[in-house]
Protein backbone atom coordinates (compact mmCIF):
# COMPACT_ATOMS: atom_id res chain seq x y z
CA UNK A 1 0.00 0.00 0.00
CA UNK A 2 2.91 2.37 0.48
CA UNK A 3 2.81 4.16 -2.88
CA UNK A 4 6.50 5.26 -3.30
CA UNK A 5 6.43 8.68 -5.60
CA UNK A 6 10.22 8.29 -6.40
CA UNK A 7 12.82 6.44 -7.85
CA UNK A 8 14.41 3.77 -6.16
CA UNK A 9 17.95 5.11 -7.00
CA UNK A 10 16.91 8.84 -6.35
CA UNK A 11 19.28 11.01 -4.28
CA UNK A 12 17.94 12.31 -1.20
CA UNK A 13 19.95 14.62 0.77
CA UNK A 14 19.35 15.46 4.60
CA UNK A 15 18.43 19.54 5.31
CA UNK A 16 21.93 19.90 5.97
CA UNK A 17 23.19 18.47 3.50
CA UNK A 18 21.34 20.26 0.74
CA UNK A 19 22.36 23.88 2.81
CA UNK A 20 25.70 23.22 2.95
CA UNK A 21 25.60 22.37 -1.12
CA UNK A 22 23.50 25.77 -1.77
CA UNK A 23 25.69 27.79 1.40
CA UNK A 24 28.60 26.81 -0.90
CA UNK A 25 27.46 27.23 -4.60
CA UNK A 26 26.09 31.08 -3.26
CA UNK A 27 28.71 31.50 -1.25
CA UNK A 28 30.79 31.05 -3.86
CA UNK A 29 29.42 32.34 -6.36
CA UNK A 30 28.97 36.17 -4.48
CA UNK A 31 32.07 35.85 -2.37
CA UNK A 32 32.53 39.78 -3.19
CA UNK A 33 29.15 41.36 -4.89
CA UNK A 34 28.08 45.07 -4.55
CA UNK A 35 24.96 45.87 -4.84
CA UNK A 36 22.47 48.80 -4.71
CA UNK A 37 19.28 49.72 -2.64
CA UNK A 38 16.97 51.66 0.31
CA UNK A 39 17.79 50.60 3.51
CA UNK A 40 14.40 49.47 5.95
CA UNK A 41 13.83 47.48 8.96
CA UNK A 42 17.05 49.26 10.83
CA UNK A 43 17.95 47.49 13.92
CA UNK A 44 21.44 48.22 15.83
CA UNK A 45 21.65 45.47 18.54
CA UNK A 46 23.35 46.16 21.64
CA UNK A 47 26.22 43.80 20.84
CA UNK A 48 27.42 46.29 17.86
CA UNK A 49 26.14 44.25 15.00
CA UNK A 50 23.62 46.18 12.37
CA UNK A 51 20.59 44.53 10.81
CA UNK A 52 18.70 45.86 8.11
CA UNK A 53 16.77 44.66 4.84
CA UNK A 54 17.96 46.32 1.72
CA UNK A 55 15.08 46.92 -0.81
CA UNK A 56 13.87 48.04 -4.31
CA UNK A 57 10.95 48.37 -5.44
CA UNK A 58 10.58 44.79 -6.12
CA UNK A 59 12.66 42.70 -3.83
CA UNK A 60 14.55 42.35 -0.36
CA UNK A 61 17.62 40.95 1.09
CA UNK A 62 18.25 41.05 4.55
CA UNK A 63 21.97 43.30 5.52
CA UNK A 64 24.67 43.07 7.91
CA UNK A 65 27.14 44.68 8.67
CA UNK A 66 29.58 43.21 12.35
CA UNK A 67 30.57 44.94 14.68
CA UNK A 68 34.46 44.78 13.45
CA UNK A 69 32.93 46.76 10.20
CA UNK A 70 30.20 48.76 12.39
CA UNK A 71 32.75 50.53 14.59
CA UNK A 72 34.42 52.14 11.37
CA UNK A 73 31.30 53.55 9.81
CA UNK A 74 31.47 57.33 8.41
CA UNK A 75 27.65 57.23 8.43
CA UNK A 76 24.79 57.23 10.13
CA UNK A 77 22.37 54.22 8.29
CA UNK A 78 18.97 54.87 8.78
CA UNK A 79 15.68 53.93 7.45
CA UNK A 80 14.63 55.06 4.11
CA UNK A 81 18.71 55.37 2.87
CA UNK A 82 19.61 54.61 -0.51
CA UNK A 83 22.95 52.87 -0.26
CA UNK A 84 25.36 51.04 -2.42
CA UNK A 85 26.64 48.37 -0.34
CA UNK A 86 29.93 45.46 -1.32
CA UNK A 87 29.94 42.38 1.02
CA UNK A 88 29.14 38.80 0.34
CA UNK A 89 26.39 36.54 -0.08
CA UNK A 90 25.93 34.50 3.35
CA UNK A 91 23.83 31.41 4.10
CA UNK A 92 22.54 30.86 7.93
CA UNK A 93 21.73 27.40 7.82
CA UNK A 94 19.56 27.61 11.40
CA UNK A 95 17.37 29.73 9.90
CA UNK A 96 17.95 28.46 6.08
CA UNK A 97 18.03 31.88 4.99
CA UNK A 98 20.16 33.78 2.71
CA UNK A 99 22.15 37.40 3.84
CA UNK A 100 24.76 39.59 2.74
CA UNK A 101 27.45 40.48 5.11
CA UNK A 102 28.66 44.02 4.33
CA UNK A 103 31.65 45.51 4.54
CA UNK A 104 31.92 48.40 2.93
CA UNK A 105 28.41 50.90 2.02
CA UNK A 106 28.08 54.46 1.28
CA UNK A 107 24.55 56.86 0.66
CA UNK A 108 24.15 57.38 -2.54
CA UNK A 109 22.06 59.25 -4.87
CA UNK A 110 22.90 62.80 -3.38
CA UNK A 111 24.02 63.85 -6.72
CA UNK A 112 21.52 62.80 -8.28
CA UNK A 113 19.09 63.91 -5.86
CA UNK A 114 20.17 67.16 -5.92
CA UNK A 115 19.97 67.53 -9.56
CA UNK A 116 16.46 66.67 -8.99
CA UNK A 117 15.90 69.01 -6.81
CA UNK A 118 17.27 71.16 -8.81
CA UNK A 119 15.39 70.60 -12.26
CA UNK A 120 11.95 70.44 -10.24
CA UNK A 121 12.91 73.97 -8.45
CA UNK A 122 13.30 75.68 -12.06
CA UNK A 123 10.26 73.83 -13.89
CA UNK A 124 7.76 75.12 -10.49
CA UNK A 125 9.76 78.32 -10.93
CA UNK A 126 8.87 78.57 -14.09
CA UNK A 127 5.20 77.75 -13.88
CA UNK A 128 4.76 80.39 -11.53
CA UNK A 129 4.07 78.06 -7.99
CA UNK A 130 6.19 79.91 -6.24
CA UNK A 131 5.13 83.54 -6.83
CA UNK A 132 4.35 86.19 -4.22
CA UNK A 133 1.12 87.04 -6.00
CA UNK A 134 -0.44 83.93 -5.01
CA UNK A 135 0.57 83.28 -1.58
CA UNK A 136 -2.16 83.42 0.48
CA UNK A 137 -2.26 85.59 4.10
CA UNK A 138 -1.96 83.54 7.66
CA UNK A 139 -4.81 84.78 9.08
CA UNK A 140 -3.97 86.60 12.76
CA UNK A 141 -6.21 85.18 15.27
CA UNK A 142 -6.65 81.57 13.40
CA UNK A 143 -9.49 79.02 15.39
CA UNK A 144 -8.34 76.15 13.87
CA UNK A 145 -5.28 74.62 12.92
CA UNK A 146 -4.61 71.39 10.87
CA UNK A 147 -1.40 69.94 10.80
CA UNK A 148 -0.07 67.42 8.43
CA UNK A 149 2.66 65.43 10.37
CA UNK A 150 3.84 62.43 12.03
CA UNK A 151 1.81 62.04 15.52
CA UNK A 152 5.07 60.35 16.85
CA UNK A 153 7.71 63.06 15.70
CA UNK A 154 9.67 65.72 17.69
CA UNK A 155 7.88 68.46 15.10
CA UNK A 156 4.34 67.83 16.61
CA UNK A 157 5.31 68.07 20.29
CA UNK A 158 7.57 71.43 19.48
CA UNK A 159 4.46 72.94 17.48
CA UNK A 160 1.66 71.68 20.69
CA UNK A 161 4.37 72.84 23.14
CA UNK A 162 4.79 76.45 21.23
CA UNK A 163 0.73 76.88 20.32
CA UNK A 164 -0.42 75.89 23.69
CA UNK A 165 1.98 78.46 25.41
CA UNK A 166 1.17 81.49 23.07
CA UNK A 167 -2.33 80.81 21.77
CA UNK A 168 -4.18 77.99 23.57
CA UNK A 169 -7.56 79.40 22.73
CA UNK A 170 -7.31 78.15 19.63
CA UNK A 171 -8.03 73.88 17.90
CA UNK A 172 -4.93 71.83 16.77
CA UNK A 173 -6.47 68.92 14.29
CA UNK A 174 -3.91 67.02 13.42
CA UNK A 175 -4.07 64.63 10.02
CA UNK A 176 -1.16 61.78 10.97
CA UNK A 177 0.76 60.44 7.90
CA UNK A 178 4.23 59.51 7.51
CA UNK A 179 6.93 62.12 7.04
CA UNK A 180 9.54 59.86 5.27
CA UNK A 181 10.05 56.63 2.94
CA UNK A 182 7.87 56.26 -0.32
CA UNK A 183 4.45 56.66 1.20
CA UNK A 184 5.16 59.74 2.34
CA UNK A 185 4.36 62.24 -0.60
CA UNK A 186 0.95 60.74 -1.06
CA UNK A 187 0.13 60.61 2.49
CA UNK A 188 0.82 64.20 2.67
CA UNK A 189 -0.88 65.35 0.00
CA UNK A 190 -3.60 62.95 1.28
CA UNK A 191 -3.67 65.16 4.17
CA UNK A 192 -3.74 68.34 2.66
CA UNK A 193 -6.11 67.77 0.37
CA UNK A 194 -8.73 66.45 3.58
CA UNK A 195 -8.58 69.50 4.98
CA UNK A 196 -9.36 71.39 1.93
CA UNK A 197 -12.23 69.02 1.85
CA UNK A 198 -12.95 69.47 5.60
CA UNK A 199 -13.04 73.43 5.10
CA UNK A 200 -13.47 73.91 8.75
CA UNK A 201 -9.65 74.66 9.74
CA UNK A 202 -8.26 78.29 8.79
CA UNK A 203 -4.75 77.49 8.69
CA UNK A 204 -2.54 74.39 7.44
CA UNK A 205 0.91 73.11 8.85
CA UNK A 206 3.32 70.86 7.47
CA UNK A 207 6.06 69.81 8.08
CA UNK A 208 8.86 67.51 9.99
CA UNK A 209 11.63 67.37 11.88
CA UNK A 210 15.32 67.75 10.84
CA UNK A 211 17.20 64.82 8.78
CA UNK A 212 19.08 63.84 5.74
CA UNK A 213 18.22 65.43 2.48
CA UNK A 214 16.61 62.33 1.83
CA UNK A 215 14.11 61.74 4.96
CA UNK A 216 13.15 65.68 3.95
CA UNK A 217 12.60 63.77 0.03
CA UNK A 218 9.11 63.80 0.18
CA UNK A 219 8.54 67.17 0.50
CA UNK A 220 10.63 67.69 -2.22
CA UNK A 221 8.03 66.08 -4.35
CA UNK A 222 6.23 67.48 -6.95
CA UNK A 223 2.59 66.01 -6.00
CA UNK A 224 3.23 67.15 -2.51
CA UNK A 225 4.24 71.12 -4.27
CA UNK A 226 0.99 70.99 -6.51
CA UNK A 227 -1.34 69.78 -3.39
CA UNK A 228 0.12 73.15 -1.87
CA UNK A 229 -0.19 75.09 -4.47
CA UNK A 230 -3.62 74.37 -4.93
CA UNK A 231 -4.87 74.68 -1.47
CA UNK A 232 -7.81 76.93 -0.80
CA UNK A 233 -6.29 77.25 3.42
CA UNK A 234 -2.77 79.20 3.69
CA UNK A 235 0.16 76.64 4.40
CA UNK A 236 3.08 77.07 6.21
CA UNK A 237 5.61 74.51 5.76
CA UNK A 238 7.95 73.85 8.55
CA UNK A 239 10.53 70.92 6.98
CA UNK A 240 13.68 70.23 9.15
CA UNK A 241 16.25 72.81 10.79
CA UNK A 242 16.87 76.30 9.68
CA UNK A 243 19.30 75.57 6.70
CA UNK A 244 17.21 72.89 5.09
CA UNK A 245 15.21 74.41 1.79
CA UNK A 246 12.52 72.02 0.21
CA UNK A 247 10.11 72.45 -2.99
CA UNK A 248 7.39 72.55 -0.36
CA UNK A 249 9.18 76.00 1.31
CA UNK A 250 9.04 77.49 -1.70
CA UNK A 251 5.49 76.84 -2.95
CA UNK A 252 4.01 77.28 0.82
CA UNK A 253 2.72 80.74 1.79
CA UNK A 254 4.96 81.02 4.65
CA UNK A 255 7.77 79.27 5.28
CA UNK A 256 8.73 78.47 9.16
CA UNK A 257 12.39 77.03 9.34
CA UNK A 258 11.41 74.72 12.14
CA UNK A 259 8.05 73.28 13.45
CA UNK A 260 8.64 75.26 16.50
CA UNK A 261 8.71 78.74 14.67
CA UNK A 262 6.02 77.39 12.52
CA UNK A 263 4.01 77.66 15.56
CA UNK A 264 5.24 81.21 16.30
CA UNK A 265 3.93 82.40 12.68
CA UNK A 266 0.47 80.34 13.14
CA UNK A 267 -0.61 82.14 16.50
CA UNK A 268 -0.51 85.06 18.25
CA UNK A 269 1.21 85.87 21.83
CA UNK A 270 -1.50 85.85 24.66
CA UNK A 271 0.69 87.79 26.48
CA UNK A 272 1.01 90.58 23.82
CA UNK A 273 -2.83 90.38 23.34
CA UNK A 274 -3.35 91.01 27.17
CA UNK A 275 -0.95 93.83 26.60
CA UNK A 276 -2.79 95.12 24.13
CA UNK A 277 -6.20 94.75 25.73
CA UNK A 278 -5.06 96.66 28.52
CA UNK A 279 -3.27 99.20 26.01
CA UNK A 280 -7.09 99.70 24.85
CA UNK A 281 -8.44 99.39 28.29
CA UNK A 282 -6.20 102.62 29.34
CA UNK A 283 -6.75 104.50 25.68
CA UNK A 284 -10.61 104.14 26.62
CA UNK A 285 -10.53 105.24 29.95
CA UNK A 286 -7.83 108.09 29.12
CA UNK A 287 -10.55 108.81 25.61
CA UNK A 288 -13.65 109.11 27.89
CA UNK A 289 -11.88 111.23 30.84
CA UNK A 290 -11.51 113.33 28.37
CA UNK A 291 -14.55 113.54 26.83
CA UNK A 292 -15.94 114.31 30.95
CA UNK A 293 -13.37 117.04 31.30
CA UNK A 294 -14.10 118.54 27.96
CA UNK A 295 -17.96 118.85 29.17
CA UNK A 296 -17.28 119.87 32.88
CA UNK A 297 -15.17 122.86 30.89
CA UNK A 298 -18.23 123.40 28.78
CA UNK A 299 -20.62 123.87 31.36
CA UNK A 300 -18.34 125.90 33.58
CA UNK A 301 -17.97 128.19 30.79
CA UNK A 302 -21.69 127.89 29.98
CA UNK A 303 -22.05 128.72 34.01
CA UNK A 304 -19.72 132.12 33.76
CA UNK A 305 -21.04 133.13 30.66
CA UNK A 306 -23.02 136.19 29.90
CA UNK A 307 -26.35 134.87 29.67
CA UNK A 308 -26.03 132.74 32.36
CA UNK A 309 -25.12 135.68 34.33
CA UNK A 310 -27.75 138.33 32.96
CA UNK A 311 -30.30 137.21 35.96
CA UNK A 312 -27.62 138.05 38.39
CA UNK A 313 -26.21 141.15 37.02
CA UNK A 314 -30.00 142.44 36.63
CA UNK A 315 -30.51 141.97 40.18
CA UNK A 316 -27.02 143.54 40.92
CA UNK A 317 -28.07 146.80 39.31
CA UNK A 318 -31.79 146.86 40.66
CA UNK A 319 -29.79 146.76 44.11
CA UNK A 320 -27.63 149.38 42.89
CA UNK A 321 -31.21 151.33 42.03
CA UNK A 322 -32.33 150.26 45.25
CA UNK A 323 -29.08 151.94 47.03
CA UNK A 324 -29.42 154.83 45.13
CA UNK A 325 -33.39 155.02 45.49
CA UNK A 326 -32.61 154.62 49.28
CA UNK A 327 -29.82 157.64 49.15
CA UNK A 328 -32.19 159.93 46.96
CA UNK A 329 -35.12 159.01 49.65
CA UNK A 330 -33.09 159.49 52.81
CA UNK A 331 -31.71 163.13 51.48
CA UNK A 332 -35.25 163.87 50.53
CA UNK A 333 -36.39 162.87 54.02
CA UNK A 334 -33.41 164.46 55.79
CA UNK A 335 -34.10 167.49 53.55
CA UNK A 336 -37.77 167.42 54.71
CA UNK A 337 -36.83 167.35 58.45
CA UNK A 338 -34.13 170.07 57.97
CA UNK A 339 -37.17 171.76 56.70
CA UNK A 340 -39.49 171.01 59.30
CA UNK A 341 -37.22 172.06 61.83
CA UNK A 342 -36.62 175.73 59.83
CA UNK A 343 -40.70 175.60 59.83
CA UNK A 344 -40.60 174.87 63.76
CA UNK A 345 -37.92 177.61 64.27
CA UNK A 346 -39.61 179.63 62.51
CA UNK A 347 -42.98 178.73 64.19
CA UNK A 348 -40.98 179.20 67.35
CA UNK A 349 -40.10 182.93 66.48
CA UNK A 350 -43.60 183.73 65.81
CA UNK A 351 -44.78 182.03 68.91
CA UNK A 352 -42.08 184.13 70.44
CA UNK A 353 -43.45 186.93 68.94
CA UNK A 354 -46.57 186.91 70.39
CA UNK A 355 -45.59 185.95 73.78
CA UNK A 356 -47.31 188.22 76.34
CA UNK A 357 -43.97 188.52 78.09
CA UNK A 358 -42.44 189.95 74.90
CA UNK A 359 -45.22 192.56 74.78
CA UNK A 360 -44.35 193.70 78.69
CA UNK A 361 -41.16 193.88 77.49
CA UNK A 362 -42.37 196.80 74.89
CA UNK A 363 -44.43 198.51 78.32
CA UNK A 364 -47.70 197.28 77.85
CA UNK A 365 -49.32 195.62 81.03
CA UNK A 366 -51.41 193.32 82.01
CA UNK A 367 -54.36 193.81 84.11
CA UNK A 368 -55.88 190.79 86.95
CA UNK A 369 -58.34 190.91 89.71
CA UNK A 370 -58.66 187.93 91.51
CA UNK A 371 -56.19 186.04 88.49
CA UNK A 372 -58.59 186.62 85.95
CA UNK A 373 -56.98 189.20 83.01
CA UNK A 374 -58.99 192.06 82.64
CA UNK A 375 -59.08 193.29 78.99
CA UNK A 376 -62.06 195.88 79.31
CA UNK A 377 -62.24 198.97 81.90
CA UNK A 378 -65.98 198.53 82.08
CA UNK A 379 -65.23 195.07 84.01
CA UNK A 380 -63.91 196.93 87.03
CA UNK A 381 -65.59 198.80 89.41
CA UNK A 382 -63.83 201.52 91.74
CA UNK A 383 -62.19 200.35 94.83
CA UNK A 384 -61.58 196.77 93.15
CA UNK A 385 -57.99 195.74 93.89
CA UNK A 386 -56.53 194.69 90.76
CA UNK A 387 -52.64 193.51 90.12
CA UNK A 388 -50.47 195.09 87.37
CA UNK A 389 -48.13 192.47 85.32
CA UNK A 390 -45.21 194.18 84.64
CA UNK A 391 -42.60 192.65 82.75
CA UNK A 392 -40.39 192.15 85.82
CA UNK A 393 -43.10 191.83 88.52
CA UNK A 394 -46.62 192.09 89.64
CA UNK A 395 -48.00 195.38 92.15
CA UNK A 396 -50.85 195.35 93.57
CA UNK A 397 -53.13 198.49 92.85
CA UNK A 398 -57.23 199.70 93.78
CA UNK A 399 -59.31 201.45 91.26
CA UNK A 400 -60.22 204.73 92.13
CA UNK A 401 -62.19 206.79 89.39
CA UNK B 1 -21.01 88.97 29.02
CA UNK B 2 -23.62 86.33 28.22
CA UNK B 3 -22.79 82.70 27.53
CA UNK B 4 -25.10 82.58 24.17
CA UNK B 5 -22.93 85.86 22.80
CA UNK B 6 -20.50 83.72 22.95
CA UNK B 7 -21.30 81.21 20.25
CA UNK B 8 -21.73 83.75 17.81
CA UNK B 9 -19.12 85.78 18.13
CA UNK B 10 -15.27 84.62 17.81
CA UNK B 11 -12.63 85.63 19.83
CA UNK B 12 -10.78 87.65 16.82
CA UNK B 13 -14.64 89.43 16.11
CA UNK B 14 -14.40 90.87 19.77
CA UNK B 15 -10.98 91.76 19.66
CA UNK B 16 -11.97 93.74 16.13
CA UNK B 17 -14.85 95.26 17.74
CA UNK B 18 -12.74 96.57 20.93
CA UNK B 19 -10.08 98.31 18.38
CA UNK B 20 -13.01 99.69 16.35
CA UNK B 21 -14.46 101.30 19.97
CA UNK B 22 -11.01 102.29 20.56
CA UNK B 23 -10.37 104.22 17.39
CA UNK B 24 -14.24 105.43 17.01
CA UNK B 25 -13.69 106.87 20.51
CA UNK B 26 -10.49 108.34 19.56
CA UNK B 27 -11.72 110.26 16.62
CA UNK B 28 -13.66 112.10 19.15
CA UNK B 29 -16.96 112.83 17.91
CA UNK B 30 -19.55 110.74 19.87
CA UNK B 31 -22.27 112.32 21.86
CA UNK B 32 -21.38 111.43 25.35
CA UNK B 33 -24.01 108.87 26.55
CA UNK B 34 -23.29 107.07 23.65
CA UNK B 35 -19.33 107.75 24.32
CA UNK B 36 -20.25 106.46 27.98
CA UNK B 37 -21.75 103.23 26.73
CA UNK B 38 -19.15 102.08 24.11
CA UNK B 39 -16.88 102.89 27.08
CA UNK B 40 -18.69 100.27 29.38
CA UNK B 41 -19.09 98.17 26.13
CA UNK B 42 -14.82 98.57 25.53
CA UNK B 43 -14.33 97.35 28.73
CA UNK B 44 -16.82 93.91 29.09
CA UNK B 45 -14.92 93.09 26.05
CA UNK B 46 -11.65 93.12 27.34
CA UNK B 47 -12.44 91.64 30.69
CA UNK B 48 -14.09 89.08 28.48
CA UNK B 49 -11.22 88.68 25.95
CA UNK B 50 -8.32 88.37 29.11
CA UNK B 51 -10.78 85.98 30.91
CA UNK B 52 -11.20 83.63 27.65
CA UNK B 53 -7.39 83.20 26.75
CA UNK B 54 -6.34 82.60 30.39
CA UNK B 55 -8.54 80.02 31.33
CA UNK B 56 -8.33 78.68 27.67
CA UNK B 57 -6.86 74.72 26.72
CA UNK B 58 -5.46 73.65 23.94
CA UNK B 59 -7.66 71.07 22.13
CA UNK B 60 -6.05 68.45 20.60
CA UNK B 61 -7.64 66.37 17.49
CA UNK B 62 -7.13 64.25 14.87
CA UNK B 63 -8.87 64.64 11.60
CA UNK B 64 -9.79 60.92 9.44
CA UNK B 65 -11.45 60.32 6.20
CA UNK B 66 -13.31 57.23 6.48
CA UNK B 67 -14.21 54.90 3.73
CA UNK B 68 -17.32 56.68 2.80
CA UNK B 69 -15.60 59.60 2.32
CA UNK B 70 -16.89 61.51 5.47
CA UNK B 71 -14.56 62.78 8.04
CA UNK B 72 -14.13 62.16 11.43
CA UNK B 73 -12.38 64.28 14.35
CA UNK B 74 -11.70 62.76 17.79
CA UNK B 75 -9.78 63.97 20.77
CA UNK B 76 -6.45 62.98 21.48
CA UNK B 77 -4.16 63.37 24.46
Amino acid sequence: MNLNLFEKEEKIYTISEITVQIKKLLESNFSQITIQGEISNFKKQSSGHIYFTLKDENAQINAIIWRSTAQNLKINLIDGMKVIARGYINVYEPSGRYQIIINLIQEIGLGELQIAFEKLKQKLLKEGLFDESHKKEIPRFPKSIGIVTSLSGAAIRDIISVISRRYPIVELIVYPVAVQGSEAPSEIVEGINAFNEYKKVDLIIIGRGGGSLEDLWAFNDEAVARAIYNSKIPIISAVGHHIDFTISDFVSDLRAPTPSVAGEFAVPDKREIIENIISYINSLYYYIDQRIQQHRKHILSIVKSYALNKPIDMLRRYQQKIDENLNIIETNIKHKIDLNFKLVDSYKKRLLSVNPNSILQRGYCIVEKKEKIISKGTELEINDSIKIVFQDSKREAIITK
Amino acid sequence: MKNNQNNSKSFEEYLKELENIVSEMESGNIPLDKALEMYERGINISQYCIKELEKAELKLKKLSKKIDGSFEVEDID
